[in-house]
């Protein structure tokens, strides 16, 4: 359902910074429905892991109290051109979405 | 499974949670591959970074840079960035101290590789200060800032 975007940009320190764009409504659980008043059940992303070539190199957490598209973006230090980066995420019903990139 | 029911009890009596921390070298290593529900779950600021980090001590300090907004127009997104300069990062943390749910979201560094950086945009109910922490060197240090919030955005 989702589609899931990457940036790569040289940072000052040598390394790269990794940004991910998912598109993922992360609702609460606590907003109400408008029209039924009813709950919109909880649907938030809750794990992105990051890897390097297919080593993960780290996980970011997250929760309903992260804002919906979330924007994460992590710093990679190492990685030369050629080298690939993927983010892999899961949310609460199972769901998950993966994109890649080569640094250039 | 059995490790999050332990670390819900360890939670509830409150000494166990130490005994984590010494017994273990890294908490945080072995819970790497999964989501730390109990710190997600955890109600007050305190018991969300004792399920995260071991202990709920951190120290302030001026290597630990928050860049965020003063004033937040929506609270739905507040983008925030976190830098350090400290070595050997192994996790850093926002807890967003008036949200429902205070703990709002983590990195955890699982190889070296991995910089002393994260970003996202996070929802905030109302003006409340936002806490980063960052764990390095089996230490953790914080920084705060307050936001002011003019819209909150944590429904409801």
């Amino acid at each position: 359902m989702a589609s899931t975007k990457m940036k790569i940009k040289k940072n000052k320190a040598g390394g790269h910074d990794v940004m991910v764009l998912a598109k993922h409504p992360m609702e609460t659980g606590l907003r109400k429905d408008k029209k039924t008043g009813e709950k919109v059940p909880a649907h938030f992303i809750q794990t992105m892991d990051f890897a390097l070539n297919g080593a993960i190199v780290a996980q970011a957490n997250l929760g309903p109290g992260v804002s919906k598209n979330p924007l994460i973006s992590i710093s990679v230090t190492g990685g030369n051109a050629g080298d690939t980066v993927s983010v892999n995420w899961t949310d609460n019903k199972g769901e998950s979405g993966n994109a890649e990139k080569t640094i250039k | 499974m059995k490790r999050r029911i332990f670390l819900k009890r360890s939670l509830a009596t409150g000494t166990a949670a130490v005994a984590v921390g010494a017994g273990l070298l890294s908490p945080i290593r072995i819970l790497a591959a999964t989501w730390p529900e109990a710190a997600f779950t955890a109600k007050t600021e305190a018991d969300a970074l004792s399920a995260f980090f071991g202990s709920a001590n951190a120290q302030e300090s001026g290597d630990v840079t928050l860049k965020a907004p003063l004033q937040a127009e929506n609270g739905a997104v507040v983008p925030i960035k976190i830098m350090t300069s400290l070595t050997d990062v192994e996790a850093i943390a926002v807890v967003v101290v008036k949200n429902p749910s205070p703990y709002t979201t983590s990195m955890q560094v699982v190889s070296a590789a991995a910089g002393g950086m994260y970003s996202a945009r996070i929802k905030m109910g109302q003006t409340s200060p936002v806490n980063c922490y960052v764990k390095a060197g089996g230490k953790v240090y914080m920084t705060s800032q307050e936001i002011k919030v003019t819209v909150g955005g944590c429904g409801g």
